[in-house]
This record gives structure tokens, sequence and C-alpha cells, in this order.
């Protein structure tokens, strides 16, 4: 089975071309989400890194990405074999290829169909055509919708062009939404004008602007404190030795995201290992 | 009527407003099991130190808050039990913002929101919510875990979107744009006249997966122990010196369509 290729130390979810009437573009699809800096890390008792390792459940040997294949379960026990090659062969040009057949305002899209976003990097050596879509598409406040194929799923996504660089945010089918009538809701009814006024009332009283980039995580925020509390009291504190692999998080990201990112891009930095996840709190302090 | 996953209390200020959670998305992906190659039993985890290469048990493992890439601080469970949020029912409305200033990415999952009770008081705040044009920003705690949220107007109802924290969303004008020679005025007019051509309405309706379906038939016709054919497809490229005229002949073709 094929594991995930690494650019520049990020995870390549996909690569293919986006095309655009006959202009067609290569490019790979990075996450554009990142773990946050408070995730915690598993360690042993003496805090050294654990790491995850694929073992057959009957022969308990240690595996490989090659020695792993996918199967479905189509009665307890029983499993059916799909090869990467099959799942890609179902649909091979969507596997392969976004094309962009049609153009909305951006502002269309309503919220709830947003799922996961991803930047798109050019991958050929040569991005012209990668830099002249972006521009238009911003310029015009268009995106472009269209299905494709990523690991064996198809989506529909938007592609979005800001500050040059395009994204594609996956959108969820409409019949993945389920509506008030799905739900059995009841039918809304004309509202009695008191009841109205009093729930106006209080969204005005509560209108105005929030950054969410300051919104407060209250969690982090306590997590921290205990940290910082530990640390002076040099209590539970371990040292990573020095060559020893990173420690996984568990959401299982220790790439400085945004490095690799901008390396990807072309600005030429070499990704690095994430630097103190905390960096930006202790300064605050 | 549907199964509510949680219950909770909007509060707006001294404002209070009893509603049910129902989950507004259902995901259908076809799952599959990891197995071994050789004997396709299924493949498990385990997890191991990386210093002695020993198999862990979960009484071994220690969660542990980076500090600096060399140094960590290990939490015990019990004192991580006690940062828990508390539990509560509140759905506290911080604040009610202006649609389109919430960034796109921040959006996670969609719950519809039912009323827990009286009606009459439910479809008020709906109406009263899109009268005003608002979009209200959410904290509350919902089986232990903290949470942010976008309350909508949804076509009649209201609608609570969960939001990811802002440090998970990476910004794109923190990144460089990929760079070169400036753009060639021609190809610049020539590519957005063809995405004019091909502009219409965003009609989510019209997109559906195909390709679910069409792997549970490949899985059909394995298990009967059919043959699939494999056939690979290569994607063209353009090339710098070719756009020009591949812009153009795009342009012709679109025009022709419509």
């Amino acid at each position: 089975m094929a594991a995930e290729t690494a650019t520049a130390g990020l995870r390549t979810f996909w690569s293919g071309t986006i095309t655009f009437g006959l202009v067609s573009v290569p490019i790979s699809l990075f996450a554009a989400t990142r773990t946050r800096g408070t995730a915690l890390r598993l360690v042993d008792k003496n805090g050294a890194p654990v790491e995850r390792r694929y073992v057959c459940s009957k022969d308990g040997k240690e595996l490989d990405w090659d020695d792993i294949v996918r199967g479905y379960e189509v009665k307890k026990g029983t499993f059916v074999i799909v090869t990467d090659e099959e799942l890609e062969a179902i649909e091979p040009r969507k596997t392969r290829e976004i094309d962009l057949r049609t153009f909305v305002p951006v502002d269309q899209i309503d919220p709830k169909y947003f799922d996961s976003a991803y930047f798109l990097v050019p991958s050929a050596a040569t991005n012209k055509a990668y830099r002249l879509l972006a521009h238009v598409m911003e310029k015009n406040q268009r995106a472009g919708i269209a299905t494709f194929v990523m690991r064996a799923k198809e989506y529909v996504v938007a592609i979005i062009a800001e500050n040059g660089i395009l994204r594609a945010e996956t959108l969820r089918f409409a019949d993945e939404l389920r509506s008030a009538e799905d739900l059995e809701l009841p039918k809304p009814a004309k509202p009695k004008r008191a009841a109205e006024t009093k729930f106006e009332r209080a969204i005005a009283s509560r209108s105005g602007k929030l950054d969410l980039r300051v919104f407060l995580d209250d969690y982090a925020e306590r997590l921290e404190k205990l940290v910082e509390k530990k640390q002076r009291a040099h209590r539970d504190v371990v040292r990573v030795a020095a060559g020893e692999a990173a420690p996984e998080s568990e959401g299982g990201e220790v790439i400085d995201l945004m490095a690799a990112l901008r390396q990807s891009l072309g600005s030429g930095r070499k990704p690095a290992r994430r630097s103190s996840a905390r960096k930006k709190t202790a300064k605050k302090r | 009527m549907a199964q509510a996953i949680w219950k909770g209390v909007i509060k707006i200020g001294s404002v209070r407003l009893p509603v049910k959670f129902y989950s507004a998305v259902h995901d259908e992906s076809v799952h599959f099991r990891l197995l071994h190659k050789t004997d396709h039993a299924p493949v498990k985890q385990k997890l191991v130190s990386s210093a002695t290469g020993d198999e862990l048990s979960a009484g071994d493992i220690r969660k542990a808050y980076p500090v600096t890439p060399r140094q960590m601080v290990i939490l015990e469970d019990e004192e991580l039990d006690k940062l828990e949020p508390k539990s509560s029912r509140d759905i506290e409305i911080k604040k009610f913002v202006d649609p389109d200033t919430i960034d796109h990415r921040l959006y996670e999952r969609a719950y519809f929101l039912g009323p827990d009770g009286d009606s009459g008081d439910y479809f008020a705040a709906a109406e009263a919510l899109r009268k005003k044009g608002k979009e209200g920003v959410a904290r509350w705690v919902m089986r232990n875990r903290e949470y942010a949220g976008a309350l909508r107007y949804e076509d009649g109802y209201l609608m609570l979107i969960t939001l990811r924290y802002a440090e998970e969303v990476i910004d794109a004008n923190a990144l460089e744009a990929p760079s070169g020679r400036a753009l060639n005025p021609r190809e610049v007019q020539m590519a957005g006249q063809l995405i004019e051509a091909l502009e219409s309405e965003f009609d989510p309706t019209q997109y559906h997966d195909e390709y679910r379906a069409r792997v549970l038939e490949l899985i059909k016709t394995k298990q009967r122990g059919g043959k699939v054919k494999v056939k690979a497809f290569r994607p063209k490229k353009t090339d710098d010196q070719s756009l020009d005229r591949v812009l153009a002949a795009s342009l012709a073709r679109a025009k022709k369509a419509s």
C-alpha cells in the first residue's frame, strides 16, 4: 500500500492537476489546519516519546506500510481486499484531476458546507498558470467548484484564492446535510411580537466586533498554568535526549507547518522542527 | 422526531432559550480495515517506547506538555482531570457579529437546534436573528469539552456551527505566494473571460457522491471473484510558453458551449 509522500517534511494529501478550460496546473494539497500548540505528547514513564507501530493481530509481527493492504469487511471476519490501483481505476480522472467547470461567487457558499481546508502548492517547475488562476479568481472573488477523489472518497470542493495562494475547501455534499424536515423539527410558526422584540433587544445589546484570534481558550490557559507551576517546582520535568525523535503529538504533527509550507510555496526556508510550542505565551507573560 | 444528542440553554444576557441539539451532518464514507498482506489478519497498533523499543500498556503511558523541543513536563491523569471544564447546560452568546466576519475555515460541524419545550420563544429567537442579520458567537461545554460556535439563522430555524480555534488555522496572509515574472495582461484578460464564461450560481444539490456506490460495487464484484480492470489516467500540464494559446482555445470552446 502506498504511503503518503512527503515534500519538505509536509504530508501531501493529494497530488494531481487542477484544470480550467484546457489549462492544466500540477499541484499538491497540504493541510491548512494544524494541531494546537497545547496538544499533549505521549511518553513513557521516563519521558521517552511513544512510537506507534503496526503489528499483525495473528502473528504479532511488526509491519511496514508495504506489508499492509486495505480490506472491506463483508461479514464478520471476512474481508474483500481492495488495492489502491483498483480504487483509482473506479474514477481514474477524478483521482488525478480537479476540473473546475463552474465558478461561483465566494460569498454564496453557506458556512454549513465547509469541511476541511488545504493549501494548493504548485508542483511543476513553472508556476505561471497557477499564479494566473490565483490572480484572476481573487480579483473576481470567484470560487471554482468541482468534485474529485482523494483517499478513496469523493469530495465536492471549492477552490478559493487568497493572497495569491489557492486553497481547496472540501464541502459536504448536500445530501450529507440533514434538513429540519429530515429531523422532523416542528414547523416554524409565526412568533408573538413581544417574544420577538425580547430577542431582538437581546441581540442588539450584544452586537459588536469580536476578534476570534484572541478568543480565550480556557482549557489551554489552565493547562499552561499547571505546566508553569510544575516547571517552577522542577516536578516531572524531563529532557528529550538529543538525537531522539521529537515526540509525536496526539494529532501526529511535529513539523512546523508554516515553515514547511513557506518553503513549498517557494520562498526557500528549510522547514524546522516546531520550536517552543508556547514561545508566544512565554513572551506574553 | 429524531433523537436529540444534547440539551442546553442559550443565554443572551438574562434572556434564556432552552434548545435541543441535532446533528445536521451525517457521514457516509466506506470504511476499510487495514490487514496484513500475507495472512489477511487485521492490523493492530502497538505503542512502544522510543528509548527501549518495549511495548507499552496504557498504564505505562503518560501525557506530556512540550515546553521546548527538548523539554517536557509530564502531567498525571489526575492533574488533567482537574483541568476539565465544569459541566454546564449554558450556551453563552458572547457577541453578535456581522455575517462574513468569521473565516470560512473556522467552521467545523453544523448542528440544528430545536425547541426544548415551548416553541414560541424558539421561533421568535430565529426570526429576531434573521431580522437583525447577525451571527452569534457562542461558548459552551458539551461532554467535557469546551466549544466555540456560530449561532445562525437557517431557513426558519436556529443552527449552531462549531468553530475551530483560530490557532488551528494557518493564515494565508502569513505565507508567501509563489512568485515569478509579472503576468501577461493579455493572459490575465483571457483567464478572466474564461472564468466569466464558466460562471454560475452555487447550487450544492447538483453534486453527488457517485464514487461511494461504485466502491461498494467494486467490492461486490471482487467478492464474487470477478476481475477489475485497472487503467490509469495521466493528466497533462500546460507549460508557460503555450499558456497563451491554450487560454485562447479554452475561451473559444467555452463560448461555443454557451
